[in-house]
C-alpha cells in the first residue's frame, strides 16, 4: 500500500492507503477528522468541502494519493483555538444551519468565496455560488444571510487567517 | 419573557460543535474492532428468488460472514412491521405483505435487500458481494398506479394489488349536494413521489456485548426508543432492557429516519452472530433507492358551490401508491391524516373521501414531512381556486368567504379545529405581500416579455401529534404522549430528559429557554438530554410537529411538579408554612417577610437533607411527567407566492414569497421562521423541480442529485414571514407547533401562482420548464396580439 503525507490543519499526517482512497475518506477514517461529511455521490451536495493549497475543493471527488505533498485545511481547522472564525461565528448568530450537516462545507465554500468575490457580496451572487451546495433544512434564507455577514466581517481579520 | 425566556430569538447553544466540526453523527463514530456491512440489493423490480450461492463471496478476502433472508428466518426473529392497521370499506383488515429484512423468495422492488456481506473493510465488502450469485424469474414489474390493479400479484395476501379501500366521510350527505348544486368545479391532480433526501444519509452501528448478552445499536433515527420498542417486541431481536438504542446527532430526517428499515436491524442482529461491531453507511443512491418516498398520489376532486359562491360539498377519490411493502406508518398517511384534513380552513357541511392504497414494484413509500396534510391542502387549495376562476371571483375573496369563523368548529371528517383566525392571516399576509401592487408588477414584467402570477394557498394542517386512544380508535398500534424528566442537580443546575429527539430543530436551545423562563436560571445552567434509551425514559420521538406541543407539555408538567417539590423543601428551610412560599425568578420568599433562599440554596437543601426528615418530604429534587395531547393542534395561514415565468424557455423564477402563519405561542421566533423556511424550500421543489420516477420495468431513473432536481439557492427566494396568534387552548404553553407548515402551504401557492400566469388551467408538478412553456405558448400567442 502507498503512504501518503499532506499538512492538514498545520500538522503534517501520513499513512498507508489503499489507492483507491478519497481524500474524504483519508480524512475521516485514517485521520479521525469527522466534520467533514459525505452527503452524495455525485459530487453535487458540497458537504464534504475542504481547502487544499488555499483553494475550496470537494473532497469526495479527489484522492488522496493526489494531494500527496498539500496543505489541506478542514472546518476542524477553521477556529483559532476557541475563538470561532468570523464566518462560523456568522453562520451561528443568524442561525445558518438546523441539522448541522451541510455546515462544515457550507462554511468553506464560504470561506472561499470571500476569498475569490470580496467582503462585500450581494444575495443574487451569493445565491449563484452556492450552485454546489446542498441543504434540506434552511431553505438557504438565513445562510444568504450569515455569509453576507461573515463576509463582511471577515473584512477586519488579519488576512494571513482568513484563507490560510 | 426575558432575555433568554419564553420567546426570545437567541442563537442556539447547540452551534458550536456544528460550525466546527464536532457534530457526532452516527457515520463518525466507529467502534473497536468494528466490521462494515455491504448489502446486496436487487436489480429486478420484480423477480422470484430462485438460489443464492454465497461460497465464492465468503471466502473473498476480508470477507467475516454473509448472510440471506434464509439466515434470519433460521433464528426465527421477525421482518418489519407496519404499526397502524386499516380497514376496508367493506370492514376488512388491510392486506399487509410479509416484510421480511433480507428477501425472502422474492424481490418487490429495484433496492430490495438480497443479502448482506461484512468484512473488514467496505472495499472489501462491496467487492465480495460482486461474487454473490443470485439466480432471478424476473417477473413483470407493476409500476403505474393506473394499472396497479390490474398488474402481476406482488403479495400473496393482497389481490389485484391493494392494500385497502377505504373510506371516510358521509356519501349521502355528498352525493345530496352534488345533485343540487349550482357550480360542480372538477379537477384531476397528481401529488408527484418526492424522495426526502435529508443531507445525512442513514447510518448504523450495530454492537453485542457479549459479558451482559446485551444490544446497542446507534441509529439515525427520530425515534430511538420506538426503534427499540419495534426491534424488541414485535421483531424480537432481544428484550428491552437489554437493548440500548442511541441516535446521536442526526442530520436530518423530514419523516424518513421515523421508520424502522432492514439496515439497522440486520446490523444489529449481525453484530451478535460475529461477535463484532457492525457498520453500515448508506450512500446517496441507496438513499433513493429504499429510504421511504413520500406522496404519490392521483386524485380526482369535485367541489359543489351554491348560488351565494358558498361551498357546499367536497368529495374525492385518490389512488395512494404505498410502494413495495407496507413502511412503518405508511398505512396511515393517506387516510387518516388525509381526508379529515380535507375540509381546509373552509365551512365545508359535507365530505366525503375514499382512497384506494395499492402495491406496486417501487421503494415503499411513508410519511414525509406533512405527511399526508401537503395532499390534502394541494387538493383544497387547488379545487378552491379553480372553482374561484370558473365562478368569476378573485381568489382571496372567494376563499374568505368560505372561511370558519366560528370555533370550536367540527368539521365532517374527524378533525375538530380548537382555534384561529383565518382572515387575519390572510389580512395581514396580503398586507406585507402588497397584493394590491400586482396588476403594475405583472405589467412591468410583461413589458419585458415575461409572463408573472401570483397564488394564494391558505392552509391549515393538524399535528401535535396526538391524543392517544383518539389515534388508537383508528388503528394506531402505539400511543402519541410524550415523555419528559426535569433532573435538578445538587448545585442547582438542571438536566432535562425529553423523549423528543432533535434532528435541526433545536431542541437544546428551546426547550433550555422554556426552563430558564420557569426557573429564572440562567440558560447556560441548562442541558438537555435526548437520542439514547439507557439515559431517557420511553418516548416518542419527533415527527408531525409534535416536540414543541406535546414534548413541551411533558416538560411543563414535570416542571410544575419540581416547583410544588422545590417550594415544599423552600418551607422547611425557611422555617414557613408550604402555603406562604412564592417562586418568582429564581428565587423562593416568605410571603410578608424578607426571608429568601435562591435556588441553588434550595437545590442543594434538597440533596442534603439537613432540614426535613425524610420521612415526610423525600430528598431529592427530580420529577417527571407523560403528556398525552387531548386533541391535535390546528396552525393555519396564508401562503402568497408571486413568480415571473419566461414564455420563451418556460423558466420560472420565484420573486416575492409571502408567508403569514399562526403557530400559536412561540418559544423561539428565529428557530420558528428557519422551520417555515426549509419547509417552504421543500415545498416549492416539490412544485416545480422533484419527482421520483420508475420506468416501465421498475427501475429508479432519478436515483442521484443528477437527476433528481433539489433546490439550491439559487432556486428560491428571501422569504417574508410573519405571524398572527391564537394560542393553542388544548396544551399549556399554547403551542401548535411549525415544523410541517412551510412544506404543507407552498407547492398549492405555486402551482395557483403558476397557472395565474400562464392561464393554463391545469399544471401537474413538478412543473418543469418544459411542462410550462407548452402551458405557455397559448399565452404566448395571445400576448403576441396585444
Amino acid at each position: 500500500m502507498p503512504t501518503v503525507s499532506m499538512n492538514v490543519n498545520g500538522r503534517q499526517r501520513s499513512a498507508d492507503i489503499d489507492p483507491r482512497t478519497l481524500l474524504v475518506q483519508f480524512l475521516r477514517e485514517n485521520l479521525r477528522l469527522t466534520g467533514t461529511h459525505v452527503g452524495c455521490d455525485t459530487s453535487q451536495c458540497g458537504a464534504c468541502v475542504v481547502q487544499i493549497d488555499g483553494e475550496a475543493v470537494k473532497a469526495c471527488t479527489v484522492l488522496a494519493l493526489s494531494c500527496d505533498g498539500s496543505n489541506v485545511l478542514t472546518i476542524e481547522g477553521l477556529a483559532n483555538g476557541n475563538e470561532l472564525h468570523p464566518m462560523q461565528e456568522a453562520f451561528r448568530e443568524h442561525h445558518g444551519l438546523q441539522c448541522g450537516f451541510c455546515t462544515p462545507g457550507m462554511i468553506m465554500t464560504a470561506v472561499d468565496l470571500v476569498r475569490r468575490k470580496g467582503n462585500n457580496l450581494d444575495e443574487k451572487t451569493i445565491r449563484e455560488e452556492l450552485e454546489g451546495n446542498l441543504c434540506r433544512c434552511t431553505g438557504y434564507h438565513n445562510i444568504v444571510k450569515a455569509i453576507a455577514a461573515g463576509a463582511r466581517n471577515m473584512a477586519s481579520m488579519p488576512q494571513s487567517k482568513a484563507a490560510e | 419573557m426575558g432575555a433568554t425566556g419564553i420567546g426570545a430569538a437567541i442563537p442556539r447553544k447547540e452551534d458550536h460543535r456544528f460550525v466546527t466540526g464536532k457534530g457526532r453523527y452516527v457515520d463518525d463514530i466507529n467502534r473497536p474492532g468494528q466490521a462494515y456491512a455491504f448489502f446486496l440489493r436487487s436489480p429486478h423490480a420484480h423477480a422470484k428468488i430462485k438460489s443464492i450461492d454465497t461460497k465464492a463471496a465468503e471466502s473473498a478476502p476480508g470477507v467475516v460472514a454473509v448472510y440471506t433472508g434464509d439466515d434470519i428466518a433460521a433464528d426465527k426473529v421477525g421482518g418489519l412491521i407496519c404499526g397502524w392497521l386499516i380497514h376496508s370499506k367493506d370492514g376488512s383488515p388491510m392486506n399487509a405483505g410479509p416484510h421480511p429484512a433480507l428477501a425472502q423468495g422474492k424481490v418487490r422492488y429495484v433496492g430490495d435487500h438480497v443479502a448482506v456481506v461484512i468484512a473488514d473493510t467496505l472495499a472489501q465488502a462491496r467487492d465480495a458481494a460482486e461474487k454473490i450469485e443470485v439466480d432471478y424469474e424476473v417477473l413483470p414489474a407493476v409500476v403505474d398506479l393506473a394499472n396497479a390493479q390490474s398488474g402481476t400479484q406482488i403479495h400473496d395476501v393482497a389481490p389485484n394489488n391493494v392494500v385497502y379501500d377505504w373510506h371516510l366521510g358521509d356519501k349521502a350527505a355528498v352525493d345530496k349536494a352534488f345533485a343540487s348544486a349550482k357550480h360542480v368545479t372538477k379537477l384531476e391532480l397528481v401529488n408527484n413521489r418526492l424522495v426526502p433526501n435529508p443531507m445525512e444519509p442513514r447510518a448504523a452501528v450495530g454492537e453485542y456485548e457479549e459479558g451482559t448478552d446485551s444490544l446497542v445499536l446507534y441509529t439515525t433515527s427520530q425515534n430511538p426508543h420506538v426503534a427499540r420498542l419495534v426491534l424488541s417486541a414485535f421483531i424480537g431481536l432481544a428484550p428491552e432492557h437489554k437493548f440500548r438504542v442511541i441516535a446521536p446527532d442526526v442530520g436530518g430526517g423530514f419523516g424518513s429516519k421515523i421508520f424502522i428499515y432492514a439496515e439497522e436491524r440486520v446490523c444489529v442482529w449481525a453484530a451478535r452472530k460475529i461477535r463484532r461491531p457492525v457498520k453500515w453507511n448508506c450512500d446517496r443512491t441507496e438513499a433513493f433507492l429504499c429510504d421511504a418516498h413520500g406522496r404519490d398520489h392521483v386524485t380526482h376532486a369535485e367541489l359543489a358551490t351554491d348560488a351565494d359562491g358558498k361551498i357546499t360539498a367536497l368529495r374525492v377519490s385518490t389512488k395512494a401508491n404505498l410502494g413495495a411493502y407496507l413502511s412503518t406508518f405508511a398505512s396511515s398517511v393517506p387516510t387518516y391524516l388525509y381526508v379529515p384534513l380535507l375540509s381546509g380552513q373552509y365551512n365545508i357541511p359535507a365530505i366525503y373521501g375514499e382512497v384506494m392504497a395499492l402495491y406496486t414494484n417501487t421503494a415503499p413509500v411513508d410519511a414525509y414531512r406533512g405527511a399526508g396534510r401537503p395532499e390534502a391542502t394541494f387538493v383544497i387549495e387547488r379545487i378552491v381556486e379553480m372553482a374561484a376562476r370558473e365562478l368569476g371571483m378573485d381568489p382571496a375573496e372567494f376563499r374568505r368567504k368560505n372561511f370558519v369563523t366560528q370555533f370550536p368548529h367540527q368539521t365532517p371528517v374527524i378533525m375538530c379545529y380548537d382555534t384561529g383566525d383565518y382572515d387575519a392571516s390572510l389580512k395581514k399576509a396580503q398586507e406585507i405581500h402588497d397584493t394590491a401592487g400586482f396588476p403594475s408588477r405583472k405589467a412591468q414584467s410583461e413589458s419585458q416579455g415575461k409572463l408573472r402570477g401570483l397564488g394564494y394557498s391558505a392552509y391549515i394542517e393538524a399535528c401535535g401529534i396526538a391524543p392517544s386512544a383518539a389515534v388508537g380508535s383508528l388503528g394506531a398500534g402505539v400511543g402519541l404522549w410524550e415523555s419528559a424528566e426535569v433532573r435538578v442537580n445538587p448545585i442547582g443546575t438542571v438536566e432535562i430528559l425529553t423523549g423528543s429527539h432533535s434532528h435541526g430543530q433545536g431542541h437544546e436551545t428551546t426547550f433550555a429557554q422554556l426552563v430558564s423562563d420557569r426557573l429564572g436560571i440562567p440558560i447556560d445552567n441548562v442541558s438537555i438530554v435526548h437520542g439514547d434509551t439507557d439515559k431517557v425514559q420511553m418516548g416518542m420521538g419527533t415527527y408531525g410537529s409534535r416536540s414543541g406541543a406535546v414534548g413541551m407539555s411533558a416538560i411543563f408538567k414535570a416542571l410544575e411538579k419540581v416547583e410544588a417539590k422545590a417550594k415544599k423543601v423552600a418551607a422547611h428551610v425557611l422555617e414557613a408554612a408550604e402555603g406562604d412560599i412564592e417562586f418568582k425568578d429564581g428565587k423562593f420568599t416568605v410571603k410578608g417577610t424578607d426571608k429568601n433562599a435562591d435556588w441553588g440554596t434550595i437545590a442543594l437543601q434538597a440533596y442534603i437533607a439537613h432540614k426535613f426528615n425524610g420521612q415526610e418530604l423525600e430528598p431529592g429534587l427530580k420529577e417527571s411527567a407523560f403528556w398525552d395531547p387531548t386533541n391535535f393542534t390546528f396552525p393555519a395561514g396564508v401562503h402568497i407566492c408571486e413568480l415571473e415565468v419566461d414564455p420563451a424557455t418556460g423558466l420560472t423564477t420565484i420573486e416575492k414569497w409571502t408567508a403569514v402563519d399562526d403557530f400559536g405561542n412561540l418559544i423561539n421566533p428565529m428557530i420558528v421562521e428557519g422551520q417555515v423556511h426549509g419547509g417552504i424550500a421543500q415545498g416549492v421543489g416539490q412544485a416545480l423541480l422533484e419527482g421520483a420516477i420508475y420506468n416501465d420495468e421498475g427501475q429508479l431513473i432519478t436515483a442521484s442529485f443528477m437527476d433528481y432536481c433539489m433546490p439550491r439557492a439559487g432556486d428560491v427566494p428571501s422569504y417574508s414571514v410573519g405571524m398572527t396568534t391564537t394560542p393553542c387552548p388544548s396544551n399549556p404553553l399554547g403551542i401548535k407547533g411549525c415544523g410541517e407548515a412551510g412544506a404543507i402551504a407552498s407547492p398549492p401557492a405555486v402551482i395557483n401562482a403558476l397557472t395565474n400566469a400562464v392561464g393554463h388551467e391545469n399544471l401537474q408538478m413538478p412543473a418543469t420548464p418544459e411542462r410550462v412553456w407548452k402551458a405557455a405558448q397559448g399565452a404566448r400567442l395571445r400576448m403576441a396580439a396585444e
